[in-house]
C-alpha cells in the first residue's frame, strides 16, 4: 500500500494540514519559530501510523463501551474509552464517539512534549484540543453547519478557564446522530471528553416519534457503522416553535446533568435557529451578527 | 423545499481499501473520509470537491459535466465541454481550494476555469414585471407567505419592478423571514412560480419567463405606450374612420379630438367630457382609480370615465372608439338622439386598428435577474490573493459566468454580478440554512494569468483528466423545474 499521510502547510504559511484516511487535522502553534517547527515535526511524527494503530483495534472500538473495564491497548484507543465510559452505564455509546477529540488531544500532547508553546490548537474536523500558556486566550467561532460556514457566535476561552477541549456534534456532521440538533457545541476539560459529551447531548435533542423526522437504521446507510440497527436522523421536516423548544429543553436537561457531574464546562445547543446555552459560569459569548435571528433562548445555570 | 433524497439504499456495498479503516460503502454513499464513494458498485474518488451526499442535501444537482443535451452554456468548442459550478459542492473555504480548478485548451491557449459554488448572503433578485396594472405603491413591502421579502422599487417602461432578498431580509429579520426570503429567492432563481402580495396593492404570481398573474388574471401584453402616446401613434389610422377615440390608461388617458395629433389632422371637437385631471390638451391623469381593469384602471365599463357630452358640439350618430393601451379591451359606440353613447358592433377597419395596438404590445413577461457578490472567502478558493482576482475581472482578463451563463459584473469594488436566471440550467440554485443562496460561479482565464494572480497551480488539472477520470462522472439530474429556458 502506498498510502502516506498528507502533510502540507496551508496558504497562510502558519497552519499545518494533516490528513490520513478519514482524519483531517488543522493545527497551529504559536511560540518561537524554532519551537513551532519542532512542534510541527512532532505532530507529523505522532500522526504517522496513528490511523493504522487505531484500525488494529477497530472491531473493539466499534462495540458498546464497558463502563467498568477497558480491554483496549493503544493510548488513543484507551483515551477514547475513558472519554465515553462515564456515559456507558446509562447510554449506548462506543469509543468511536470520542475518536476525533482523542486524536486531536494525542497530537497536541506530542507537540507540547516536544517544545514549549504559547498557544496551540489541533482541530480535528471541529473537535478541538487547546493549549493556552498563562495570559493567553482563544476565540472560538460557532457555526451552525460545517458545510455552510457562517459565524453565529464567538466564545472566548482564557488560560485560567478549566476548558481545554471544544467539540461539536449534530446531524449535519460527518457522523450519524440519533438526535435532531443542528449543532451542540461543548466545552470540557479535554477534547475527548467534549467529543463524547457533545454526542450524548446532541442525541438528547430529540422529539421521539415525531412524524416529520426521517430516520434510518445506521447499518442500512453505512454497513459497518458502530450504531448498528439504531435509527439515525436523516431528515427533519417542519417543526413548530413549541416542538423546537421541547427538543432543545430535552437536550439542555441532559447537558445540565453532565455539568453537575463535572463532565462538561458548558454547552450551546442549536436547533432551527434557536439556541440554549448551559454553563457553570457565564461563558463569554458575543453575537457575531449585529442582530441575531430569532429570539435566542438562553439559560445559565450556576452550580 | 429541501428535498430529502435519502432513500433506503439497496444492498450493493463495496469495501474500500484506500486506508486501513476499510469502510463498507453503499451505492451513492461516501466512506468515512468523504473522499471515496461507491458509484454504481464502483469505487470512485470524490476528493476534494464533490461530496455526493452534501450536494444532494443542498437540493443541488450532480451535473458537473454534460457533453451534449440541452446545455447551452458552452464556451469551449466541440468536442470539449465547459465545466460548470453546479453541484461542484463547497468545502470549508478555510483551506481547500475551489472544488474544480480546470485547465482546458482553447485555441491553443491554456485556460483555467475555477469552478465553485458560491454561498451568497449578499444576494437578491431584481424582478421586472411587464404590466401596467397597479401592483402597489413604490417602496411598499412585498410579502411571501406573509413575510417581508423585499419592496416595490421605481418602475421601468411598461413594467413594475420589485427588489427582493438582500442581506437585511435574509439574516436581519426574524428566523421565519430569513427562511421564507431564502425560499422565495431560490424558487424565483430556479424559474419556479412564487406568489407575492404587496402591501396596499395586488397579489401577483411571478415566474421567470412567464406572464405575471395579477390578482388571478394572467397578463398578456405590455402596453405600446401611454394613452396619449397611443393616440399619437395611431391618429392617422383612425382619421376618417371614427369621430372620437379615447385610449384608457392608468397613467395618461388620451383623447383624439383634443390631442395635438388630432388637431394636426383637423379632427373637429366632439363635445366629449372626460373625468380626471387634465394635464395638457387631450391628456388626462387619474381618470379612474388604479386597478386591474381597462388599461390598468379599475374600471370595467369604459363609459364610467366619461361625463355627459356637450350638446353644443356633440351630435347624434357621432362614433366613438374606446380602447385600452394594450388593445385588450375595446368597445365602439354611437351617440343616440339624447347624445347617450350606445354600444354597437365595431366596424372591421377599427377592429383592425385595435389588433394593430395589440400587435405592437409585446408579450408581458416576468424576468428575474439574480444579483450577488463574491466575498473574500469565495475568491480565496480561486487564488491566494483574492483582490487580484477582482482586479483581473475588472481588467477583463478573467471572464465570469454563472452556470455557464453570461453575467454583468457591476463596476466598482468587489465582484457583484447579475445573471438572467432563465439562462442557467434547471435547478442551478441551492441554499444553505444560514440562510443564504448557493449559486454557481466560474472564473475563466489564461493559465499564465492564473499563475500570475497567485492561483492554486498545484490544483490545476487538464480537462481531459476530469472527463475520463472516475472522480467525475455525469450523474442523472435529480429534478428539473418547468421554467422556460432561453
Amino acid at each position: 500500500m502506498t498510502r502516506a499521510p498528507q502533510i502540507a502547510r496551508l496558504a497562510d504559511g502558519r497552519r499545518l494540514h494533516l490528513q490520513d484516511g478519514p482524519i483531517d487535522l488543522i493545527l497551529e502553534a504559536r511560540g518561537s519559530e524554532a519551537n513551532v517547527r519542532t512542534a510541527y515535526g512532532a505532530a507529523v511524527q505522532c500522526f504517522t501510523g496513528l490511523l493504522d494503530e487505531l484500525c488494529e483495534e477497530l472491531p473493539l472500538l466499534r462495540q458498546a463501551a464497558d463502563p467498568a473495564r477497558c480491554l483496549l491497548r493503544g493510548t488513543v484507543a484507551r483515551r477514547m474509552h475513558d472519554a465515553v465510559a462515564p456515559f456507558a452505564s446509562e447510554h449506548f455509546i462506543t469509543p468511536m464517539a470520542a475518536v476525533a477529540g482523542s486524536v486531536a488531544e494525542e497530537i497536541l500532547g506530542a507537540m507540547l512534549q516536544s517544545a514549549p508553546l504559547e498557544r496551540a490548537y489541533v482541530n480535528n474536523g471541529g473537535d478541538i484540543a487547546l493549549h493556552l500558556a498563562d495570559g493567553e486566550h482563544f476565540t472560538v467561532g460557532l457555526v451552525e453547519r460545517p458545510d455552510a460556514p457562517a459565524l453565529m457566535r464567538t466564545m472566548v476561552v482564557h488560560a485560567d478557564d478549566p476548558s481545554r477541549g471544544v467539540a461539536t456534534s449534530g446531524r449535519h456532521g460527518r457522523s450519524f446522530s440519533l438526535g435532531i440538533a443542528d449543532a451542540v457545541t461543548v466545552l470540557a476539560r479535554t477534547a475527548s471528553q467534549a467529543d463524547a459529551a457533545a454526542t450524548i447531548i446532541a442525541n438528547a435533542v430529540d422529539l421521539p416519534g415525531h412524524p416529520a423526522i426521517v430516520r434510518y437504521p445506521a447499518h442500512d446507510l453505512q454497513p459497518d457503522s458502530d450504531l448498528g440497527a439504531r435509527l439515525v436522523t436523516r431528515g427533519v421536516g417542519e417543526l413548530s416553535a413549541d416542538e423546537i423548544e421541547a427538543a432543545l429543553e430535552s437536550g439542555a436537561a441532559c447537558a445540565r446533568k453532565l455539568l453537575a457531574a463535572g463532565l462538561i464546562d458548558g454547552a450551546a445547543l442549536r436547533l432551527r435557529g434557536e439556541m440554549i446555552t448551559v454553563a457553570a459560569r457565564a461563558i463569554q459569548m458575543s453575537n457575531a451578527q449585529a442582530r441575531l435571528r430569532g429570539g435566542a433562548m438562553e439559560s445559565t445555570m450556576h452550580v | 423545499m429541501l428535498t430529502d433524497t435519502t432513500t433506503a439504499p439497496v444492498d450493493d456495498k463495496i469495501r474500500c481499501d484506500a486506508c486501513p479503516v476499510m469502510c463498507y460503502i453503499k451505492p451513492g454513499a461516501a466512506g468515512a473520509c468523504d473522499r471515496y464513494a461507491n458509484h454504481n458498485g464502483e469505487l470512485v474518488r470524490v476528493d476534494p470537491h464533490i461530496v455526493l451526499e452534501r450536494t444532494v442535501s443542498h437540493g443541488g444537482r450532480l451535473v458537473p459535466f454534460q457533453a451534449g443535451g440541452d446545455w447551452d452554456g458552452k464556451i469551449v468548442h466541440e468536442p470539449s465541454v465547459f465545466v460548470t459550478a453546479i453541484g461542484a459542492g463547497t468545502t470549508y473555504p478555510d483551506y481547500k481550494p475551489a472544488p474544480f480548478i480546470v485547465s482546458s485548451k482553447i485555441d491553443g491557449i491554456d485556460m483555467v476555469t475555477v469552478v465553485t459554488e458560491g454561498i451568497f448572503s449578499y444576494c437578491g433578485v431584481k424582478v421586472k414585471i411587464d404590466t401596467d396594472r397597479y401592483l402597489g405603491p413604490e417602496t411598499a413591502t412585498v410579502r411571501a407567505q406573509g413575510e417581508a421579502v423585499g419592496h416595490v422599487t421605481t418602475s421601468e417602461y411598461g413594467s413594475q419592478m420589485l427588489s427582493l432578498g438582500g442581506v437585511h431580509h435574509l439574516t436581519g429579520g426574524s428566523k421565519k423571514e430569513g427562511r421564507v426570503t431564502c425560499d422565495t429567492l431560490m424558487d424565483l432563481s430556479n424559474c419556479k412560480p412564487v406568489e407575492l402580495t404587496i402591501d396596499g396593492g395586488a397579489t401577483v404570481v411571478v415566474q421567470a419567463g412567464y406572464p405575471p398573474i395579477v390578482n388571478g388574471v394572467p397578463e398578456e401584453r405590455m402596453r405600446v405606450g401611454c394613452g396619449s402616446a397611443t393616440i399619437g401613434m395611431f391618429a392617422k389610422q383612425w382619421h376618417g374612420k371614427v369621430d372620437e377615440v379615447v385610449v384608457v390608461d392608468d397613467h395618461i388617458t388620451g383623447v383624439l379630438s383634443e390631442h395635438q395629433a388630432g388637431k394636426l389632422l383637423d379632427i373637429p371637437d366632439t363635445g366629449i367630457k372626460m373625468k380626471g385631471r387634465r394635464s395638457t390638451p387631450g391628456r388626462y391623469f387619474q381618470v379612474a382609480e388604479p386597478g386591474t381593469g381597462w388599461g390598468g384602471t379599475k374600471i370595467s365599463d369604459p363609459l364610467s370615465v366619461l361625463g355627459p357630452f356637450d350638446p353644443k358640439k356633440a351630435r347624434p350618430g357621432m362614433t366613438i372608439l374606446m380602447v385600452s393601451t394594450t388593445g385588450e379591451h375595446a368597445a365602439y359606440y354611437e351617440l343616440d338622439e339624447a347624445l347617450k353613447p350606445v354600444e354597437k358592433e365595431m366596424p372591421a377597419d377599427l377592429k383592425h386598428s385595435v389588433e394593430r395596438i395589440q400587435e405592437n404590445c409585446e408579450p408581458a413577461l416576468c424576468t428575474v435577474l439574480f444579483m450577488g457578490g463574491a466575498g473574500g472567502s469565495l475568491r480565496a478558493g480561486v487564488t491566494d490573493n483574492p483582490v487580484r482576482l477582482t482586479r483581473s475581472v475588472k481588467e477583463a482578463l478573467t471572464r465570469v459566468t454563472s452556470g455557464g451563463a453570461p453575467v454583468y459584473v457591476w463596476p466598482g469594488g468587489g465582484i457583484t454580478f447579475m445573471v438572467d436566471v432563465t439562462r442557467l440550467p434547471a435547478g442551478a440554485f441551492g441554499y444553505v440554512p444560514t440562510p443564504a443562496l448557493v449559486a454557481p460561479i466560474e472564473f475563466t482565464l489564461k493559465l499564465s494569468d492564473y499563475a500570475a494572480l497567485g492561483g492554486h497551480m498545484d490544483h490545476v488539472r487538464p480537462l481531459a483528466s476530469l472527463k475520463d477520470n472516475t472522480e467525475t462522472r455525469q450523474t442523472p439530474s435529480l429534478q428539473s423545474s418547468p421554467g422556460r429556458r432561453a
